[in-house]
């Protein structure tokens, strides 16, 4: 444990020390935080990288959360014993699919598709990747999810059953409701691994670094931005913006930790004071 | 009859060797040597330094050469730092890498930048001032340029790339790229985009050109080896090996290999242009 601790607040000095250079240029703070990176005149700003990381996070939750909260119905209640297993064997299948893979059939199948439906843009855009990453964060949520909402059916079962609800309305009625916290846990943990891809930016959301405008605009991250700037010129101011990207990135990564924890310490008290008031 | 058959078999083997070993002369100077090198950075470098690795390691397998990627950047860290004997990139060393980690270097081959389209495009030829138009976004219609009505989707290479930097500091001046122009992180990427892509336009080390992508001639001159090499085709850079501080026996020896006639037929055969000619 203290081990832990002293390895990640080694991480956090040694990216502060190396943002250090570009922190302390001339225009300082303003430099990293402007929306024009244009490494070849002096322009160091990674605020488009930031508005990318999280407009494509942002919408591969909104698209991957209906997706996730169905599928997990459909394991827990609403289907059969035989297709329930069929698709909770398909999802845990899918958390074993290399992110490289679902990059490469995205820029084979689905880039083609979106440039010829919308007519603008390459395909290699934010639409592109967000339907791609949600894919790759559907199988997360839906096992965090679907954890919890079998631990809360055990609970429930016998007093649902004994008022002759049928699983459907048993679901729906009393488990759906109950599952606040696990909902929104697995939306926290989607989301921070929608942030940390890698590859799936790098691959299909086409790098330009611009602020997303539209929906088919292309845009970089900034897992992807360290990715392509990690191998420049070692002296080069450019590469010192990487350790500023990896100190924002380690920033909202402990943000969502910390509300995971804070979430679950709420809920657990909560859950404690109904205990003691029944 | 058995033993006329061991002994032709046996013959042919001894002619084989021979023949083997008259080729291999450029391999004799490895003869009694021992040891390993380890090769990292620029991608364009990879297959040549493969296939010097494997001539070589067949013909003395006491010497070990290991080759990975990375990128020109990635190359002269890994030199700089002692972490690889020698650091690819396929651009010259800046002075500032230089002086910090007293690097030499040594070109072996020339390398043609080519812009390409999708093959379906009716373009063929354009202006190098109506390519800086299009990457620099003024252009914005393949209309304007003779070629169908329809939007120019543009791509170009992330910032470490070597092919990048020639393209923008030999064809388009230096001057402005589109921001909003898709980025791509390799050779094979682009290809891949351009292939996959009838308003494509982007561009290609000339040694990655296939029939998937189109090159466009360029103010009357064709992207070719031939014209890079006699100077008419000037969108070109050099390939670079680079050790820290003098190179020992054993990668002197390599380098020489390299930018030997041996090194020099592998150059061309992944459609680089061998520094000796």
């Amino acid at each position: 444990m203290l081990f832990c601790a002293l390895c990640i607040t080694a991480v956090f000095g040694f990216l502060v020390y190396f943002s250090c250079p570009l922190l302390s240029n001339a225009r300082g703070l303003a430099g990293i935080f402007s929306s024009v990176w244009k490494p070849f005149i002096g322009e160091f700003g990674i605020l488009p990288m930031l508005a990318g990381t999280f407009s494509l996070a942002f919408l591969a939750l909104v698209l991957a959360c209906p997706l996730a909260i169905g599928i997990t119905c459909f394991i827990q209640g609403l289907a059969p014993a035989r297709p329930a297993n069929a698709v909770r064997s398909l999802v845990y299948f899918m958390t074993s699919i290399p992110t490289v893979i679902y990059g490469f059939v995205a820029v084979f199948v689905l880039v083609p598709i979106i440039r010829d439906t919308f007519n603008r843009g390459a395909g290699f855009c934010l639409m592109t990747s967000a339907i791609t990453l949600s894919m790759l964060i559907i199988p997360t949520m839906v096992i965090t999810l679907e954890a919890d909402m079998r631990q809360r059916a055990e609970e429930v079962r016998l007093g649902a059953r004994s008022l002759g609800l049928t699983p459907a309305q048993e679901l729906l009625w009393i488990l759906l409701p109950c599952s606040g916290r696990g909902i929104v846990v697995a939306m926290v943990l989607g989301f921070g691994r929608a942030v940390g891809d890698t590859l799936v930016a790098l691959m299909v959301a086409g790098n330009a670094p611009v602020i997303p405008q539209s929906l088919l605009d292309s845009i970089r991250t900034l897992t992807a931005h360290i990715a392509l700037v990690v191998a420049t010129d070692s002296q080069d101011q450019a590469y010192y913006s990487i350790f500023a990207a990896g100190l924002l990135l380690f920033l909202i990564m402990a943000l969502l930790t910390v509300l995971i924890r804070t979430i679950g310490g709420r809920f657990g008290q909560r859950e404690k004071r109904h205990e003691r008031a029944s | 009859m058995k033993k006329v058959t061991f002994i032709t078999v046996f013959a042919a083997l001894c002619a084989f060797l021979a023949a083997g070993s008259i080729q291999a002369s450029e391999l004799d100077r490895f003869i009694g040597m021992k040891g390993k090198i380890d090769i990292a950075g620029g991608t364009a470098h990879i297959p040549v330094m493969n296939d010097a690795g494997k001539n070589i390691m067949k013909f003395n397998p006491d010497i070990r050469i290991t080759v990975a990627g990375g990128g020109s950047g990635v190359g002269v860290q890994k030199v700089g730092e002692g972490l690889v004997d020698i650091g690819n990139t396929g651009r010259a060393v800046s002075e500032a890498e230089k002086s910090k980690y007293g690097l030499v270097s040594f070109p072996f081959a020339i390398d043609g930048v080519a812009v390409v389209v999708n093959p379906k495009n009716q373009v063929k030829e354009l202006a190098t001032e109506q390519i800086q138009k299009i990457f620099s976004g003024q252009v914005v219609n393949w209309k304007d340029v003779g070629g169908a009505d329809a939007p120019i989707h543009l791509f170009t290479r992330d910032e470490a790339s070597g092919t990048r930097e020639v393209f923008w500091e030999k064809l388009l001046n230096k001057g402005d790229v589109a921001q909003s122009a898709n980025i791509v992180a390799s050779n094979g990427a682009m290809k891949v985009a351009v292939a996959g892509d009838p308003h494509a336009i982007g561009y290609l080390g000339i040694g990655h050109i296939s029939k998937d992508v189109k090159a466009i001639v360029i103010d009357k001159v064709e992207p070719l080896q031939e014209n890079a090499k006699s100077g008419v085709y000037r969108v070109t850079r050099n390939l670079y090996m680079n050790t820290k501080g003098q190179p020992t026996q054993l990668q002197q020896a390599f380098i020489d290999y390299i930018l030997g006639p041996d090194g020099a037929e592998i150059c061309k055969k992944y459609g680089y242009i061998p520094i000796s000619e």
